[in-house]
């Protein structure tokens, strides 16, 4: 299956997320934490 | 989903940004020969109290988390206290950065007593002969009293902040123990040719031996050192530094200046990099989620001529302030590059055709280094 | 007692911002950021507080089963992040 390309994942992330849901139920990143020390322009 | 999905999702832009910096005014006490804003004198156009209260109710209902107050000096304002209390009862949270000038004992104790409040002292060389031909004859002295009243007020852990250059790279062992002193946070960022510093940019910007330096010297350090994600064009180096190795500008972060104009971010103080006004109808608001720059900024970029660059997934081509302030190409290597691939066209540039700020709110030139 | 078992609340000095992904969780005490990344995770993190468990609060924001232990390994995270915390009261 084509990897869809990065416009393609902005329209369509509802129906991936579902997708992911499904089939990698136990891979399910749900949290992440951003180092506000990570990001430029971020003080 | 991994981390390059998380930075995807940054880069396509927030409904809100996570924190912007806020020059509250173009007046500063100091001269210093790098300063991105170009300050020294009020502007005229200057936000009043009100228009500032404004803005900080428009950045409440769109929940940005906090602001980081600059300038100029942003303790020369008469209103200072009076817009931080506002921000902070609003909900907004305010970190701030100043020379010290005007942190005695009493303000010190007002500081510490507040609620969500972080302060950034602004420091470059651990001695005054290093320091004051950047910062200005006795700005030393008055940034470390500013530390020294705040440890006596208990503020608590406060940053210093640590623009490198040529004259400092070799002290950094010695900023931090400075700031372990003090019990405090260190942050080393990148010298950028904005503002008066495209003057004087290309004498005091580390050589390509001292970038490596910083870059070892950062990877030793790894998580005690701070850098906002400042040197991520190093990151071709080799193994990457700590942070996303992300260009917030227009994404998670902009700028709004003293007459309430916003841009990407305060290197890139320049009508090609203005988005809007904060007194256009619709506000910050309207500004941050629809204008043509930061919509534009939100979409994918592309390598240019970085494309054919082992390195580009590593250093993303560097910072556009960079680039556009040395004439180069946006859409090309960083004039730093540490692979070398912008030392041709640095070497052609036009100095008559690079941009200039598009403000300039010096003083008058007085010759006062040591 | 399993965190699924445990009454949770989200801190005090958290603010949850809603974004098309689904959140940004801030902690304007640690001044710690966090992510969340399903409108799933905040809705049952905004839910908390009405329920006696974690498990309960999934069970009535309609979160399949088969989803539990990713949403409880989230929710350990956000304990760990001090996003969220065990409730004292009797709730």
């Amino acid at each position: 299956m084509a990897v869809p390309d990065k416009y393609a994942r902005t329209m369509e992330t509802e129906e991936i997320v579902e997708t992911e849901v499904d089939e990698a139920v136990e891979e399910e990143l749900l949290i992440e934490e951003i180092s506000i020390d990570g990001m430029c322009g971020v003080y | 989903m991994s981390a390059a999905t998380l930075v995807e999702q940054l880069k396509r832009g927030l409904d809100a940004p996570i924190c912007l910096t806020w020059e509250l005014t173009y007046a500063c006490n100091l001269q210093c020969v790098h300063c991105l804003s170009s300050s020294g004198r009020r502007d005229p156009a200057e936000l009043t109290t009100a228009d500032a209260k404004r803005v900080l109710d428009d950045l409440r209902d769109l929940q940005v988390f906090y602001i980081n107050i600059g300038g100029g000096e942003p303790m020369v304002r008469r209103d200072f206290f009076e817009i931080v209390d506002h921000a902070i009862g609003n909900g907004v949270g305010v970190k701030f950065s100043t020379n010290g000038t005007y942190i005695d004992a009493g303000n010190a104790r007002r500081l510490a007593a507040m609620d969500y409040l972080d302060i950034q002292i602004s420091l470059d060389g651990i001695d005054a002969a290093t320091n004051d031909p950047v910062r200005g004859a006795g700005s030393y002295a008055v940034a470390r009293r500013a530390m020294d009243h705040l440890a006596a007020a208990d503020f608590g852990p406060f940053k210093i902040s640590v623009v490198v250059t040529r004259h400092n790279v070799d002290q950094l062992d010695q900023f931090k123990e400075l700031a372990d002193s003090y019990g405090a946070q260190l942050r080393i960022t990148r010298l950028r040719p904005s503002g008066r510093g495209a003057d004087t940019w290309h004498q005091l910007h580390p050589t390509n031996a001292q970038q490596r330096q910083i870059y070892e010297w950062l990877l030793a350090k790894g998580d005690t050192v701070l850098t906002g994600d400042s040197f991520f064009h190093l990151n071709a180096l080799g193994e990457p530094l700590p942070g996303l190795n992300m260009c917030g500008a227009g994404r998670v972060v902009c700028l709004i200046d003293p007459v309430g104009d916003v841009y990407a971010c305060p290197f890139v103080i320049h009508d090609q990099f203005k988005a809007g006004s904060v007194r256009d109808d619709g506000g910050f608001g309207r500004v941050w989620k629809h204008s043509e720059l930061f919509v534009e900024l939100r979409r994918p970029q592309s390598a240019g001529a970085c494309a054919s660059c082992g390195s580009y997934d590593a250093c993303q081509g560097g910072c556009m302030a960079a680039k556009f302030f040395t004439g180069l190409p946006l859409d090309g290597p960083d004039p730093e590059c540490v692979n070398g691939h912008a030392d041709t066209a640095l070497g052609s540039v036009r100095v008559d055709l690079t941009p200039r700020p598009s403000l300039d709110h010096s003083r008058p030139k007085v010759f006062a280094q040591t | 007692m399993s965190l699924l078992d445990t009454p949770l609340e989200l801190d005090p000095q958290v603010a949850l911002r809603p974004e098309p992904f689904g959140a940004l969780a801030y902690h304007y005490g640690t001044r710690r950021l966090v992510f969340m990344k399903h409108t799933d995770v905040v809705e049952v993190a905004r839910q908390l507080d009405r329920h006696p468990s974690l498990s309960a609060t999934l069970q009535a924001c309609g979160i399949a089963e088969a989803r539990w232990p990713s949403f409880a390994k989230a929710f350990a995270s956000l304990n760990e992040s001090e996003i969220v915390r065990e409730r004292r009261d009797a709730g």
